[in-house]
């Protein structure tokens, strides 16, 4: 498995690690059986992701796109980051093996989960905004043929 | 990070010099081709007998019934195909048994023959990871062509009972491989008191050279060429010979049973204590028996965890180990073998497998047992199962 050096950079030094205390928007994608859970908390000041953080059980890959993708949302609006695609956050580590490219799938979908959240909180539907998210196959975004996510 | 600690030997290990040394004369001015009849290729032919009887010589098997390979999977894939096709041919025979667990050489082998119209049984194994005889024994019918049974796990290290195996299979006639790659050098084997008909062995697990293996056939088994073409290896292994590593692996074998017992007995000691410091910390379990345990292997997992993530900080801590997560593997799904013994998924992800050698110090192990703690801690802060988790989970009540 090889790794870019700015992914062993985020793995071994995540930026935004932990659980952030006075969030307002936490989502959760993926499941044990994958291998990959991750967590995104956000703070949201008038429509601005002031403060952002992640918690991750999974691979290096799957700590590193949680570290980048918390980064490339910090301090913008809300608009922005549901912009973030699983690409950029691909782009911005410099690459993934082919087989890690399910985990920024995931740092996508962790962020959205978290926005959707938000929304949810602030007594907004978040479907028409965010979309829908219920589906955790496609979260976990791995062909798994027979899989049995979300059981 | 000067320090390199290297607990991976179940991967492979560091060729050792003496094996280096012995292999240098073959690379360089020995060069004859062993089929030649001139003085340097009588020369490169006597060197691959005498590897030949070392061979022999640690298994208790004739010289005559080596056959050298390219590696441990060219062995299982060259037993298990070669004689049930054989006797599928000549006896209508169209049954294999193996097991759950067994490496991927042999996995892979059967379900191709499966894909040829062979019935395949695979047998469970118990949650300390065995195989029990009587499963096997009720497994067998009429057209049984071969059973295969690995000697000894490669990710959880138990031994097999591969005499009561054997013996089975004798008595119902029935021709018995097995997969020695993780056994050899680490247990004492002799393929004639375990009734063994064929044995799959490789030279990297026992410092010796990559790209080379043996395997053991039983004179009179009937089995099929593994590569059509010259005299080599009896005409049913064709191909030039790979000398150097052929010397190799007969230097190997013959240097990792000396001071066999004094080498084995320091390994389970460094072993038990890598166990037993690592249960230490909280939610962990030990997979595998310890009974009947290769005296190289360690194997925990870790609650709340990823494996990757565990090798991946080790690595920059200058630990080299592995692990059944399915991350490292680029599969899905978790270690089979984890899975085997009833791991749950999320528990098999996080497990880390420790392989010692000869090698292998106190000082190594003091210094994986101070550090494994620390990374296990720092991932389990950053785990979003372990911060959801009660009391009781977080205390490895689950596992």
């Amino acid at each position: 498995m090889l790794y870019s050096a700015k992914v062993m950079e985020h793995f071994a030094n995540p930026h935004n690690v932990g659980e952030l205390k006075d969030a307002n928007g936490v989502g959760e994608v993926g499941n044990q059986k994958c291998g990959d859970i991750m967590k995104m908390y956000i703070k949201v000041e008038d429509g601005i992701i002031t403060d952002v953080s992640f918690m991750t059980f999974g691979c290096g890959a799957a700590i590193a796109t949680s570290s980048m993708a918390t980064d490339l949302i910090k301090g913008k609006p809300l608009e922005d980051a549901l912009k973030l695609t699983n690409k950029a956050v691909v782009e911005a580590l410099d690459g993934l093996p082919a087989v890690k490219v399910h985990c920024s799938v995931l740092a996508e979908q962790a962020i959205k989960a978290a926005i959707a959240d938000y929304y949810r909180r602030q007594g907004v539907d978040p479907t028409p905004i965010v979309g829908n998210l219920d589906d955790e196959c496609a979260a976990c975004g791995h062909d798994h043929g027979s899989c049995s996510c979300g059981e | 990070m000067d320090r390199f600690v290297y607990l991976d030997n179940s991967a492979t290990t560091k060729i050792s010099d003496r094996v280096f040394q012995a292999m240098v004369p073959y690379l360089t001015e020995h060069y004859g081709n062993p089929s030649s009849i001139y003085a340097i290729g009588r020369e490169a032919a006597m060197a691959i007998e005498d590897a030949r009887k070392k061979v022999a010589a640690a298994l208790n098997a004739r010289p005559e019934e080596i056959y050298f390979t390219g590696c441990g999977s060219e062995s299982d894939n060259w037993a298990i195909k070669g004689v049930a096709r054989r006797l599928a041919r000549l006896q209508g025979k169209k049954h294999i048994i193996t097991t759950v667990f067994e490496h991927h050489a042999v996995l892979h082998t059967c379900q191709a023959l499966e894909r040829e119209g062979f019935e395949v049984t695979y047998l469970p194994v118990d949650k300390l990871g065995f195989v029990n005889p009587a499963d096997v024994e009720a497994a067998i019918r009429p057209d049984t062509a071969i059973v295969s049974v690995m000697y000894a796990n490669n990710e959880i290290g138990t031994i097999q009972p591969i005499a009561e195996i054997g013996a089975i299979c004798r008595a119902h006639k029935v021709y018995f491989h097995t997969d020695a790659v993780q056994a050899v050098g680490n247990v004492r084997i002799d393929v004639k008191e375990q009734n063994i008909d064929m044995l799959s062995l490789s030279a990297h697990k026992i410092h010796g050279p990559k790209g080379v293996g043996a395997l053991y056939i039983r004179r009179g088994v009937p089995i099929d060429n593994f590569m059509d073409g010259g005299a080599q290896e009896s005409g049913k292994r064709a191909g030039t010979e790979n000398l150097a590593s052929i010397v190799g692996l007969g230097e190997a074998i013959t240097e990792t049973y000396e001071n066999f017992e004094q080498k084995t007995a320091k390994m389970a000691a460094l072993r038990d204590k890598l166990i037993d410091g690592l249960l230490k910390i909280p939610c962990t379990r030990l997979n595998g028996g310890r009974e009947n345990r290769l005296c190289t292997n360690v194997n925990i997992s870790f609650g709340g965890i990823e494996g990757e993530g565990l090798l991946l900080l080790l690595d920059l801590n200058g630990i080299a180990a592995s692990s059944g997560s399915a991350c490292t593997s680029g599969s899905l799904d978790p270690s089979h073998v984890l899975l085997a013994i009833g791991l749950e998924h999320g528990i098999a992800h996080g497990s880390l497998r420790l392989s010692l050698s000869a090698e292998t110090t106190e000082e190594d192990v003091d210094y994986t047992l101070e550090t494994v703690p620390k990374v296990v801690e720092r991932l389990r802060a950053m785990s979003p199962v372990w911060q959801e988790w009660s009391d009781d989970e977080r205390a490895g009540k689950n596992l």
